[in-house]
This record gives structure tokens, C-alpha cells and sequence, in this order.
């Protein structure tokens, strides 16, 4: 009896030290989203009140609309920042897109030489750390004449995400079974039919995924964007977070705004991918 | 007729290895021929001087790289194996769930959602001094007189730096254990369980084993970009005060573009790039060991 009862308490202990945890682990995860989400909707002096104000006592949507308005009023271009980062991340995605499923393609569905050693080359491009890359990059650009401009910054980005779509594709085409497209081309499809109309369909969802996880990328992307953009003619949303900082003081309640803007569409995004995301870069791990 | 059609593969790989050679692979030997040089973005002809390994000299005896450097390994250290921890931790608390599983994922999935130029700038609000959320709540809870200068002392920034930087990649770890764990077979634990391993032992023998795999992907992807670190650093701090959390990326980009000092920043570039490798490289063959050593037991 008494030891049932003890261990009846034990098990309630277990389950609340559970619960406590997992609230915590949860809060310290989602605070500074909302702390920012809330900063971008309170007026200045209450984000630098001494003592601070916790409630906030006005609500206001006033740092959107005067991003929106224009040069002029809110201070930065946040709206053709906004273009050229839609344009640049979309293109490169497309594009590395194309390369990465007959990259992937190949590595799932071929046997050749030196396959191991491809792939981890392919991942080695990957490592270089972007700071480093923008070295010579910048040079060469100068060369070219094409700093500052979207080409640049598409052409940086399709090879940035060259190497991780393909090991995102690879995967995915490894999960459909290679008897279906050998069954459609016995029933007398080509091989280039049997991709399209039977391998690509299965894989579509992971492929869409890697496409978002390489927009996302992109999109998010600043160390090569900060060296090879000059103007409004490219300048992404990254880059254009650093025009709140050019002064001593910082428009936080600014700043906090544009982080809100950049944010959204990416929340979106990998929400509707999450699944696909985890199973194409975990489907090699155990049957290798 | 048919030796010389190049075969599927070859075929399939050449617009990916094109691309890479165009924008990583020949513009990286440009730099390291320039690392030789005292090349100078002021001053093109001096691309044409070669000065041997004086650059390189210059570096390896240059204290303040070595600072860098080390600041830069110690961070990656603390920061990966941490996110490990954490990842797993939280990994369990959530497998454990067992209600609204659904949402608790999406939630953890968060920070991965954050740019790293948007974590480091949400960090340096809330770690401000004067109008922070952190010194804020220390300061209302009464824990503290003063205000906490976060970003202005060394440590405390090296430390600032650290939290920011692991709160936006545990999430990585978490969701990768997370699916090994959802996707390990329930028979071993229950056979462990009935041989009379105690929990601990369960977890340690035969979970974690399985788990392995999942965390060395998660690895290997960290370190892909780890480099991304630099934007965190950049916004959060700059290298500063006065260099005392610069680390080896921050010293890049001040040498190259403020310095203009091209030669000697590629030379330097060459040792991140070798540090990146590595690590790569590394947990590369733990995901491959790690993973035959799964395919031996089940």
C-alpha cells in the first residue's frame, strides 16, 4: 500500500517536472519572436521608458505604414528592398532547383566511380564560409561589372544552394522505389517518360520542400549580399535591416518592423514544409 | 558510336559542377593565388607582385589572428556540442508529450525560421544595457542594482554571442533526434526493459545508439554553416569592444573591406575554409560509422 502510494507520487512528480519543462523550453524558444512582434507594434518612448513598461498601454501599427509609405517618410526603401529580394531568391530557386534533380537524380538512381567522393566534394563547396567567398567573388564581379546587380547575386546563390537541394532531391528519390519507373518503362515508357510521369509525381512534395528550404536560404542571406550589393538596384532585406543602424542610435521600433516583414513569409513557408523537410535529410540515415 | 556520348550521370552532374566551379571553385584559386600576392583592392597592379608566403608570415605571427582563431574553435566547441545537448533534451521532453505533438514541433521548429542577421539583431535588443528585455527583468525582479553592460564587456558578450547563436540552431538538432526517435523501432527498448535495464541504461544502450545517426546529420549540416555565424557576430557586436569578440570571420571582412588589405585577407580566408573542412569532413565519417554501426545491430 505504502509503496504504491509512493510510487503513484512519483509518477504525478514526473509528469509535472515534464509539463514545467516542456513550458519553459517552449517560452525560452517563442520570447524573443514575440518580444519583437510586440517592440514593432509600441510607440518609441515606451521601448526606452526607465523603469520599463511591461504592459503596453497604446497599440499601434504606425512603424508599418510608415515602412510602406515610401522614402520620404519611413526613412529606408523597404519596398524595393523587398522586390529585389523576391526577385533574387525566386530566380535562384528555380534555377537550383533544375540542377539539383538531375544532380540528385543521378546520385539516387546511378552507380559510377567515385560517388562517395562527388557527393562529400560537392558538400565541401558548401563549407566555404561565406565571408571568405565574397573575397574573391567581389573581385571577380568588379572584373565583370556585375556587382550590385541581381545576376550577381542569383548566379551566388543558385551555387550556394547547388550542394544542399541535391542532397535534399537525392533523398527523396531514393524513397520511391526503383520497380515503379522499371515497371512503367516495361509497359513502354521512355525513360524520360517514366521520370515525369511516374517519379517526379511521387517526389514532388520533398522536391517542393528543398525548393522552399533554397528560397529560405536566399532569403535570409547576408554575408555574401552585404559585399556584392552597393544600391537600391539589389540590396536585399538583409542588407537593408543594417540601414536602422547607420547612426549612432538605432531605430529600434523600425527595425523591429522590418524584422516582422522579413519573418512572415518565411514562418509561412516552413510551416508548410516541415514534414518533407525531416524526412528527405533523414532517409539515408538508416539504411544508408 | 557509344564511347563517346557521355553517360547519364556525367551528364546529369554537369550543370551543378559547372556552376559550383564558375562561383566557388575558380574564384577560390583566384584568392589563393592572391594570398601569395600583396594585393590591395586600392591598387590593382600590386596583383601582379609575387611576395612567396610573407603574407602567411604575416598571419601566423599576427597575435590577434590567433586570438580570433581560437575564439572562433572555442565558440564552434561550446556552441555545437551545447545545441547537442539541448537538441536532445529537448527532443525527449517532446517525444515524451503526449498531447499536442503537432504543435509543440511546429513551435520548436521556430528559431530555425530566423535569419541569422535577425537573430542577432533580436539578441542585441534584448541584451541592451540600458532598454533590454534581459537587464529589464533583472533589474524589475530586483536581482540586480546596476544595469548589466552584455555587449560591452568581453566575456558577457562572448557569452550574449554563444546564447544567441545556440538558441537559433538547437532547433536543428531537436527536429532531426526527434525523428530518429519517432522512427526507432519500439521492440529493443521493450526487450531492454523486460532484461531489467534500468531507464538509464535503456537510454544509454540502445536509444541513444540509434539516435546517432540523426544527431551526426544534424552535424554535418551545422557545419555547413557555421560561417553563419559571422552574421550574428557582425550585428551583435562587430568584433568589438575593441576586438574582444572578434572572431577569425569578422577579422576577414575588417582586413578585406576596411583595411582593403586583399592578399592577407584571403590568406586568412584560406584557414576559416580549412576549419570549415575539417569539421565537415569529420562528422562526415561519424555519420558513416555511425551509421554501419546501426545496419551491423538491426
Amino acid at each position: 500500500m505504502d509503496a504504491n502510494a509512493s510510487a503513484r507520487l512519483k509518477r504525478r512528480i514526473a509528469t509535472v517536472a515534464h509539463r514545467v519543462g516542456l513550458f519553459l523550453a517552449m517560452l525560452v524558444i517563442c520570447l524573443p519572436g514575440l518580444w519583437i512582434v510586440l517592440s514593432s507594434l509600441r510607440p518609441t518612448v515606451e521601448i526606452m521608458a526607465k523603469p520599463p513598461v511591461w504592459i503596453p498601454q497604446q497599440v499601434s501599427f504606425d512603424a508599418y505604414v510608415a515602412m510602406f509609405s515610401g522614402v520620404g517618410k519611413g526613412g529606408i526603401p523597404v519596398l524595393d528592398y523587398f522586390r529585389n529580394s523576391l526577385i533574387i531568391s525566386i530566380t535562384s530557386t528555380v534555377i537550383a532547383i533544375a540542377i539539383g534533380m538531375a544532380g540528385g537524380y543521378a546520385f539516387a538512381r546511378h552507380r559510377f566511380r567515385g560517388k562517395s567522393a562527388m557527393f562529400l566534394g560537392l558538400m565541401l563547396t558548401r563549407t566555404v564560409p561565406g565571408i571568405a567567398l565574397s573575397l574573391p567573388l567581389f573581385f571577380v564581379y568588379a572584373k565583370l561589372d556585375i556587382i550590385d546587380t541581381h545576376f550577381g547575386l542569383i548566379l551566388a546563390y543558385v551555387a550556394l544552394n547547388v550542394p544542399f537541394t541535391i542532397w535534399l532531391i537525392d533523398g527523396f528519390f531514393r524513397q520511391v522505389p526503383k520497380d515503379l519507373a522499371e515497371a512503367a518503362q516495361i509497359d513502354g515508357c521512355t525513360r524520360w517518360q517514366a521520370f515525369w510521369q511516374v517519379e517526379f509525381p511521387l517526389a514532388g512534395p520533398g522536391i517542393a520542400s528543398s525548393g522552399i528550404f533554397a528560397f529560405l536560404t536566399s532569403w535570409n542571406e547576408f554575408a555574401l549580399a552585404s559585399q556584392l550589393t552597393r544600391s537600391i538596384n539589389s540590396k536585399t532585406l538583409p542588407v537593408g535591416l543594417l540601414d536602422y543602424t547607420a547612426e549612432f542610435t538605432i531605430d529600434w521600433r523600425g527595425m523591429c518592423a522590418l524584422a516582422v516583414v522579413m519573418i512572415v513569409p518565411a514562418l509561412l513557408l516552413t510551416f508548410i514544409v516541415q514534414k518533407h523537410l525531416v524526412g528527405g535529410l533523414t532517409s539515408g540515415a538508416v539504411k544508408g | 558510336m557509344k564511347a563517346r556520348r557521355l553517360s547519364a550521370p556525367t551528364l546529369l552532374l554537369l550543370p551543378a559542377v559547372i556552376v559550383l566551379a564558375a562561383v566557388v571553385v575558380v574564384p577560390l584559386i583566384l584568392s589563393f593565388y592572391s594570398s601569395f600576392t600583396p594585393f590591395r583592392l586600392t591598387r590593382p597592379e600590386t596583383f601582379f607582385t609575387f611576395i612567396g608566403l610573407r603574407n602567411y608570415q604575416r598571419i601566423l605571427s599576427d597575435w590577434n589572428f590567433w586570438v580570433a582563431f581560437g575564439r572562433t574553435v572555442l565558440l564552434l566547441t561550446v556552441a555545437l556540442n551545447l545545441e547537442m545537448l539541448l537538441g536532445l533534451g529537448l527532443a525527449l521532453l517532446v517525444e515524451k508529450a503526449t498531447r499536442g505533438q503537432r504543435v509543440l514541433r511546429t513551435i520548436m521548429m521556430f528559431p530555425m525560421m530566423f535569419s541569422p542577421i535577425l537573430v542577432g539583431f533580436q539578441f542585441k535588443f534584448m541584451f541592451n544595457d540600458n532598454i533590454g528585455l534581459v537587464n529589464n527583468a533583472l533589474q524589475s525582479l530586483g536581482l540586480t542594482e546596476r544595469a548589466i553592460p552584455w555587449l560591452i564587456d568581453g566575456k558577457l558578450a562572448f557569452a550574449a554571442i554563444s546564447i544567441a547563436e545556440i538558441w537559433s540552431s538547437t532547433s536543428i538538432f531537436a527536429i532531426l533526434i526527434l525523428a530518429g526517435l519517432l522512427a526507432m523501432p519500439k521492440e529493443p527498448v521493450e526487450a531492454a526493459r523486460v532484461d531489467g535495464c534500468t531507464p538509464w541504461q535503456t537510454f544509454r544502450y540502445v536509444t541513444l545508439p540509434f539516435v546517432m545517426p540523426f544527431a551526426y546529420i544534424a552535424m554535418t549540416i551545422r557545419s555547413l554553416d557555421v560561417a553563419r555565424a559571422y552574421d550574428i557576430v557582425k550585428i551583435m557586436t562587430d568584433g568589438g569592444p575593441a576586438g574582444r569578440t572578434e572572431l577569425l570571420w569578422t577579422l576577414i571582412a575588417r582586413t578585406a573591406y576596411s583595411d582593403a588589405r586583399m592578399g592577407q585577407a584571403n590568406a586568412m580566408a584560406y584557414f576559416s575554409i580549412l576549419l570549415s573542412i575539417v569539421f565537415t569532413v569529420y562528422f562526415f565519417r561519424k555519420l558513416a560509422a555511425a551509421r554501419t554501426q546501426i545496419g551491423a545491430e538491426w
